[in-house]
């Protein structure tokens, strides 16, 4: 077939076969991982119900325990806005963290390698578009947590809060993206490391109760994991006694909040590096091991 | 012995005896060998410890460390007793998803000379194993560090090993049913245990007593056999318990026990109509070999 035949000479066609590289490339990389994330997962209505679901079931079994040994109703609220940023953890684990152990047992992670675009950019897709589809789940969270439970809320800074969420959210999606190199590198330790870091999670880091009444270093420690500081901050920003119960104070959190975002996202760059080196080198890090 | 008396043999022991034996020792292999047996031990104990934690830490910031109050060991007991639920009847229909999704193996499990659902409760026997060990890390936990008050010489054993027995038994079966369920689902069998296990928790008074409720729910937990179970087993432990809260302080240990034994062969009944049913219905449809990578 000639290339008259093909089309391919015909520059309006030529046109779309035109080679992407550069920042156009990754911008559409970034765009295509989040668009199965944003647009798909919205499509498959029955996930909605138990993203949602299942969280409140939690939320609401912690809310009934503080009832029953007669907590302040502030507690209730804690417990609400814990349970909402729940949503924000499981999906780092096991759809970031977990993501590229997932796509090395169905066989995609080679193709993925061996694609032109970055991985970084996949990464950053898998990332934004995890991000806003579990962000409408966490609203959904709260708003039914709260119509349920009747918590009153009392936002003494709009603009702080609004940025809290967003540092929280970039340092913690970064870790998710460096930590989804680390998670390749195992084989079905993977899938028992994703269930191991929930409980002991949710412990260490306040998800149901105020952090500062862990041991101090025990909350510093705690305080590496993003969604530590940013949940108490934000329960310092929406509660009136919020603040009498915050670990730091809000500026110190946002502070830690920016290191930690700089922090993972270069470390997710080079352990990225280090991913596709090794998978060239070794030429084995795509083989799914049962 | 030779290979033909060792056949004999083995064709002498009844296919179900075969069937959980074998599914019994698969399970302890899939679940343990991941790991050196350290690393397995800690991963085994710090989920549920990390659980009770959270309890313990959110009822001591309320009460000031109050951990005298009967309410501590109704919620120390039940949350810890709560790790079979999630251990035995979402190990045994997790097994279907391990089978058929992840090893691609259901399908000649499933044509192999077993019986099946033996199989599958089999394969929940390594999860009770260390859903076992955990429980008793976990109450001995709070014996030696939060006072959980567990006088061993008034524990009423008979009525713990009974009641233990029959809700493992209970749980087993209810882990058949969504076992059933699973071969049905393409989509959200990934979700089906853990919403079930997490509404279970939540309408059994696991960790609070059901006056917490509201009234319009509490039948919910009246209807569960896991109410009663775990009500009697705080009983044969921590006595007092029972005296503390109205729920079912009208009902002896003998009249919850049967109670618990009249729902256990319910479930036992529906779970093998359920399952048999659903396991029609997934040949029919040919579902049994799907693979959905879902």
């Amino acid at each position: 077939m000639s290339r008259a035949q093909s089309g391919v000479s015909d520059p309006i066609v030529y046109r779309h076969f035109r080679k992407n590289s550069g920042g156009r490339l990754f911008f559409q990389t970034v765009v295509a991982r989040a668009y199965p994330r944003l647009i798909g997962q919205q499509r498959e209505k029955s996930w909605m119900f138990f993203d949602v679901f299942l969280p409140l079931l939690s939320v609401a079994a912690y809310v009934f325990v503080y009832r029953a040994i007669g907590a302040p109703e502030e507690y209730v609220g804690f417990v609400v806005i814990g349970g909402a940023m729940t949503a924000f953890w499981m999906n780092v684990l096991w759809s970031m963290s977990s993501q590229l152990y997932w796509e090395k047992e169905q066989g995609n992670l080679a193709l993925y390698i061996m694609a032109p675009n970055s991985m970084m950019a996949v990464l950053l897709g898998m990332a934004m578009g995890g991000l806003v589809a579990t962000a409408l789940r966490a609203i959904v969270i709260v708003v039914i947590g709260s119509w349920l439970f009747g918590v009153q809320y009392e936002v003494s800074n709009y603009l702080q809060l609004f940025v809290v969420f967003l540092l929280a959210m970039i340092a913690l999606y970064g870790m998710g993206m460096m930590s989804a190199s680390m998670f390749l590198l195992l084989s079905r330790e993977a899938w028992h490391l994703s269930n191991l870091a929930q409980e002991p999670i949710y412990l260490v880091s306040g998800f149901f109760f105020p952090i500062k009444n862990l041991s101090f270093w025990v909350a510093f420690s705690a305080s590496l994991i993003p969604l530590t500081l940013g949940l108490d901050a934000m329960r310092q920003l929406v509660f009136p006694s919020g603040e009498s119960l915050g670990f730091l104070s809000v500026r110190v959190e946002i502070a830690i909040l920016v290191g930690l975002s700089v922090v993972f996202l270069i470390g997710a760059r080079y352990l990225l590096a280090y991913m596709e080196r090794l998978a060239i080198q070794e030429g084995r890090l795509t083989e799914s091991r049962r | 012995m030779t290979s033909v008396n060792r056949e004999e043999s083995v064709s002498k022991i009844p296919k179900w005896i075969r069937s959980f034996r074998l599914a019994a020792w698969l399970g302890w292999q899939i679940e343990s060998n991941w790991a050196d047996p350290f690393l397995f031990a800690i991963y085994s104990l710090v989920k549920p410890i990390s659980g009770a934690a959270i309890l313990v830490i959110m009822y001591s910031v309320i009460t000031g460390g109050d951990f005298e109050s009967p309410i501590f060991p109704y919620i120390y007991l039940g949350n810890a007793f709560y790790i079979y639920v999630g251990a035995v009847m979402t190990g045994i229909s997790w097994a279907v998803i391990d089978d058929r999704e992840h090893y691609k193996t259901l399908k000649y499990i499933y044509v192999a000379p077993i019986h099946f659902p033996t199989y599958l409760l089999g394969r929940g026997v390594a999860r009770f194993i260390i859903a076992s060990i955990s429980v008793a890390v976990v109450i001995l936990f709070g014996v030696l560090f939060l006072s959980l008050s567990i006088d061993l010489a008034a524990v009423k054993w008979l009525l713990f090993i009974a009641s233990l027995l029959v809700g493992v038994i209970m749980l087993a079966l209810l882990g058949l049913i969504l076992a059933g369920m699973m071969l049905l689902l393409v989509h959200h069998m990934w979700g089906l245990g853990e919403a079930v296990a997490g509404a279970l928790y939540l309408f059994s008074g696991a960790i609070f007593p059901l006056e917490v409720l509201p009234p319009f729910l509490r039948w919910i937990g009246y209807l569960l056999p896991i109410t009663y179970w775990l009500e009697l087993l705080r009983r044969s432990l921590v006595g007092s318990v029972a005296e503390a809260f109205p729920t079912f302080a009208g009902l002896t240990d003998i009249e919850l026990f049967w109670i618990l034994l009249g729902l256990t062969v319910f479930y036992g009944v529906l779970a093998f109509v359920v399952f048999r049913v659903c396991e029609s219905k997934a040949r029919d449809r040919g579902l049994i070999d799907v693979v959905t990578n879902y």
